[in-house]
């Protein structure tokens, strides 16, 4: 008897047989029940053993965050100490508009609780159209207390925006050094790119910010530091549950520059409304004490990116603020190219010190007249007197005796026509004329008239200030020419290990001392009695320089100059080279004023100054406007 | 049996007895144990809040209160509920599909005076109810009609459901139903001929799915081709599981269900979170507990008395390990997203009371049976 007992109302077909086919189903599904946990089973041991390591990884990548901690940029400093770069802490309220639907909309109701400017909202947008909004970007920096005590109480309302502590360059002495300093921007794309071909992409994790003109780029790997990390536990929200591990940053080494912040604002200040630029250098170091490029613009304003309308004006100024001159300017020399002139002959042996020349007023040569700037002529001209007095005619002739070949030969030395290796970018090389680069820039030949104005300073002739400070200095140092550098040492701020920027003497100019001396006095008799005599009367030392005037348009055959005829713009430009003391000089300066006319009368004076307040400390008096006479002395 | 005169067991005894004449041990046991398991992950993968923990308890307490009643039910009072049940359950689907509530985007729910009603979970018994019933009736003389019949009486609700869009419920009634004809002698030749049938219409079945259900089923195939949107659970889950090991991250230490990188990590997707901190160990021992209880419901399937009840008990059996093989199969990617709970693990009331039912009624079977056979 079976244990199994059928209900007996329903028991008509052969019940035995039905069970058993029932329970063969019932069997068959029971092998079915364990091949499918077995296979569920093999799954698990596919996910949990085969490929654990990878899943391992996996979770580990979800749940650590590695957070950048951005060090604390480099401060920059003048020799004395004055700050012109450094760091300071503020609030910013950040947007990220990934996570924003409505931006208008979001900015409007941020506008309700922190103040907002138009200017604001279209500097974000130039920041969003440039990282393509993928970045956190700040709407507002330097909120008050106030403000974010406000927009704290009311931040449910705003998902997206936040407020960060972070730290601000600032740029203390505004345009003073906006050329030599610069300022930083946020990484573009292209630099995000020369990191990562670099392989320091890594350290800029964290770093929104980078070097993007003047010193900040150029120093910008011991500038900026060494970004830290923190290893942090988040949740799938991104919130940090809890630190891991911990790498603090280190921070950029601070810069400590030659330059002389008060030097710089008493040149700023000499310059007046011109525009122009000036370099002093220390001829024994290559040190630069000053270098100022005018008009200027506040480095600042870049800083969180610049907005629009401001970025507007200063592009489109005539004035081209935004150019460095004194790099990146390139003007005719003028006179000032006379003393290197004068040792080119001496060298070649193509004038005698004493020999005279008499000069009637103008050259001829191939049938065209080249004016003195004195019609009637110097008379009788040797060379101390041709420096002195700057007479043109006596180097038109020696132009045409020394010939191009042996002009650009000997001024390559002084390192006309190449950059002079400064540390900051944007220089340019300007023009040495020679028989090589005519063919080279135009396809033509040199023809031997060209070479009359470029005895002067003028024709092709085009070099950055920059350049003529080079000159002058070497010419100051005895024909020992130093690398102009602006950073003096780089100080690590843990270890105050200082990396010193050493004086790099580039060469020793082949010109016997002799030769030197008999220029060096001629110099020092321009200040005393010559052209710039005027500008240096009464000076409690001894100087020497050379003053210049460098044409901007050419001047027609038989015509006369006369500034007030001329369109302000189109006016000579002023030109001023000199060192002091003139028997151990500590400081040599080229200045170029745009515009300006005569160099001794606009150019010299600002050469007065900076000599009496580097040399004797003297502050020079606000109301110096000495451009009111303008007696017709050649330069 | 043959009563005797005078019992010799205490009163005590006898009244202990009584109260527990209808609870099958065996089964009971491996429920416990499976909800203790459930109580603990719980507990874990709310980032131990003990709330949670006790309101999955006062769901078991609930649960168990009904398998206990159901227990108590004699089968042919249940073989009686079953057409009146099955069709009030197809005029509710009815009713929702007219008047239905909308929640998240699924008509589902039914307002029913100050409550709502989710009758899909009604047809998961009442289905399996029916058809056994129907069997049962004609087993004499089952004829292909019947069959066909048969077939009808499950398609109705399941496709009621597939249009709530409801795909998991749909999936487990269905799969109630199809165990049921196949328990009930279909013959082997219909079964390869809807086999092939099936198979041919899944192009139509396929534009018959929504967008979102055609999405998770795409998604199966490729997890990554879509990390953040339709994949985020799988992959989440498939790390939880994979970054486990063989022995697990520990109790409480699993990161991604407690960095809440795992989603529905108490309810669907529990079983990844047990799997992470268990292991493929703890996912074994997980696994023995199933099929423990499902081995104990075809014990009681094979022993059971009548056409009806064996039908019945065969299809919760096999509903009940549906159930669990489709929960773990989602969360370890082997099949797509369908919004099954892990039964007695997962945190929730209406599945684990709809389960413990079915479990009260595998007890009634096989605790009557001696009444039957008297």
């Amino acid at each position: 008897m079976s244990e199994l007992v059928i209900n007996p109302g329903t028991e008509l077909r052969n019940s035995r047989l039905e069970i058993y086919h029932f329970r063969t189903r019932l069997v068959l599904l029971s092998g079915f029940v364990l091949g499918v946990f077995f296979l569920l089973f093999v799954r698990l041991f596919y996910l949990q053993v085969w490929q654990h390591r990878h899943y391992h990884t996996l979770a580990e990548a979800n749940r650590i965050s590695v957070v950048p901690t951005a060090p604390s940029r480099g401060i920059i400093t003048d020799r004395n100490g004055a700050v012109l770069a450094h760091n300071y802490s503020a609030y910013t309220l950040d947007i990220e508009p990934s996570q924003v639907g409505d931006l208008d909309a979001l900015i409007d109701a941020l506008g309700t609780v922190v103040e907002i400017t138009p200017k604001d909202i279209r500097r974000f947008r130039k920041l969003l159209e440039e990282t393509k909004g993928v970045d956190s970007l700040p709407i507002r920096s330097r909120l008050s207390d106030e403000e974010v005590a406000r927009f704290l109480a009311n931040s449910y309302r705003f998902p997206g925006a936040a407020i960060n502590a972070r730290l601000f360059r600032q740029y203390p002495q505004g345009e003073l050094f906006s050329h030599v300093v610069g300022h930083i921007g946020r990484i573009d794309q292209d630099e995000l790119d020369q990191l990562q071909a670099d392989g320091s992409d890594a350290n800029y994790r964290g770093t929104d910010y980078i070097g993007k003109t003047g010193l900040e780029q150029s120093y910008e790997t011991y500038l900026h530091g060494t970004t830290g990390i923190a290893e942090v536990e988040v949740d799938a929200n991104g919130h940090a549950m809890r630190t891991l591990s911990h790498m603090s940053p280190v921070s950029g080494g601070n810069l400590v520059l030659k330059l002389d912040a008060r030097l710089q604002e008493v040149v700023y200040r000499a310059f007046g409304d011109n525009r122009g630029a000036l370099v002093a250098i220390e001829p024994a170091t290559g040190g630069v004490l000053a270098l100022v490029s005018k008009p200027g613009f506040d480095p600042n304003l870049f800083v969180d990116g610049i907005d629009p309308q401001n970025w507007q004006e200063l592009n489109d100024s005539p004035d081209h603020p935004m150019v460095n001159r004194a790099l990146a300017g390139t003007y005719p020399p003028g006179s000032t190219f006379k003393p290197y002139m004068a040792l080119a002959a001496l060298t070649y042996g193509k004038r005698r010190p004493e020999q005279a020349i008499f000069d009637p007023g103008y050259f001829r040569f191939g049938g065209y007249t080249f004016r003195d700037d004195k019609p009637e002529g110097h008379g009788w001209v040797d060379m101390y007197k041709s420096l002195v007095v700057s007479c043109d005619t006596y180097y038109y002739m020696l132009a045409n005796d020394l010939g191009i070949d042996n002009i650009s030969a000997f001024m390559r030395q002084f390192g006309f026509g190449k950059p002079t290796g400064i540390d900051i970018d944007g220089e340019v090389a300007g023009v040495l004329p020679s028989q090589e680069w005519k063919l080279r820039r135009f396809g033509q030949k040199w023809y031997p008239g060209e070479t009359i104005s470029v005895g002067i300073g003028q024709g092709y002739n085009a070099y950055t200030p920059l350049q003529l400070a080079q000159a002058i200095a070497t010419l100051a140092n005895n024909g020992v020419m130093f690398r102009p550098h602006l950073v003096d040492y780089v100080e690590d701020i843990v270890t105050h290990r200082r990396t010193v920027i050493e004086p790099q003497p580039l060469r020793t100019i082949d010109v016997k001392p002799e030769y030197l001396a008999i220029v060096r006095d001629a110099l020092v008799g321009v200040n005393k009695e010559g052209t710039s005599a005027a500008a240096f009367a009464g000076a409690g030392y001894v100087s020497a320089g050379k003053t210049g005037t460098a044409q901007v348009v050419a001047i027609k055959q038989g015509e006369k100059y006369v500034e007030n005829r001329v369109s302000e713009r189109h006016r000579d430009h002023a030109l001023y080279v000199g060192y002091a003391p003139a028997d151990n000089p500590r400081i040599a300066l080229a200045i170029v004023v745009e515009n300006a006319g005569f160099g001794a009368h606009a150019a010299a004076p600002i050469a007065r100054k900076v000599f009496d307040y580097y040399l004797l400390g003297k502050q020079p008096e606000e109301t110096g406007e000495e451009n009111s006479d303008r007696s017709h002395t050649a330069d | 049996m043959k009563k005797t005169a005078i019992d010799p067991t205490p009163p005590i005894k006898r009244v202990t007895r009584f109260l527990t004449a209808h609870v099958e041990a065996k089964l009971l046991g491996a429920i416990l144990l499976l909800m203790a398991v459930g109580l603990l992950i719980i507990y874990s993968a709310s980032n131990q809040n003990l709330g949670r923990v006790l309101a999955q308890l006062l769901n078991m307490l609930v649960a168990l209160a009904v398998m206990y009643l159901f227990a108590n039910i004699p089968p042919h009072y249940l073989q009686r509920t079953a057409l009146p049940l099955y069709v009030i359950g197809v005029a509710l689907l009815i009713c929702v599909a007219l008047f239905g509530d909308v929640v998240n985007g699924a008509r589902r729910w039914l307002h029913v005076g100050v409550t709502r009603i989710q009758p899909s979970e009604l047809m998961k018994i009442a289905l399996p109810l029916m058809l056994a019933w129907y069997f049962d009736r004609y087993e004499a003389t089952l004829r292909l009609k019947n069959y066909l019949i048969a077939t009808a009486l499950l398609a109705l609700p399941v496709a009621l459901v597939v249009r709530q869009p409801d795909l998991g419920t749909a999936l487990l009634i269905f799969a109630a139903g199809c165990y049921v004809l196949f328990l009930a002698n279909l013959s082997w030749r219909i079964i390869a001929g809807l086999a092939i049938a099936g198979a041919a219409s899944l192009p139509f079945v396929w534009s018959l799915l929504h967008d979102y259900q055609r999405q998770r089923i795409l998604t199966l195939l490729d997890p990554t081709q879509d990390p953040l949107g339709a994949g985020y659970h799988t992959l989440q889950s498939m790390i939880a599981i994979g970054s486990g090991g063989v022995l697990g991250k520990g109790w409480l230490h699993g990161t991604q269900a407690h960095l809440e990188f795992l989603p529905e990590r108490t309810t669907d997707f529990i079983f990844a979170a047990y799997a992470e901190e268990f292991g493929l160990f703890g996912g074994l021992v997980l696994l023995l507990l199933f099929m423990l209880a499902i081995a104990r419901g075809m014990v009681i399937t094979a022993n059971a008395p009548t056409p009806f009840t064996r039908l019945l008990a065969g299809a919760i059996t096999l509903t009940f390990f549906t159930y669990a093989i489709v929960n773990m199969g989602m969360v370890s990617g082997l099949l797509p997203v369908v919004g099954v709970p892990l039964p007695l693990i997962s945190y929730g009331g209406t599945s684990l009371v709809t389960i413990c039912l079915g479990f009260g009624i595998l007890m009634s079977i096989q605790t009557h049976k001696k009444l039957v056979q008297s």
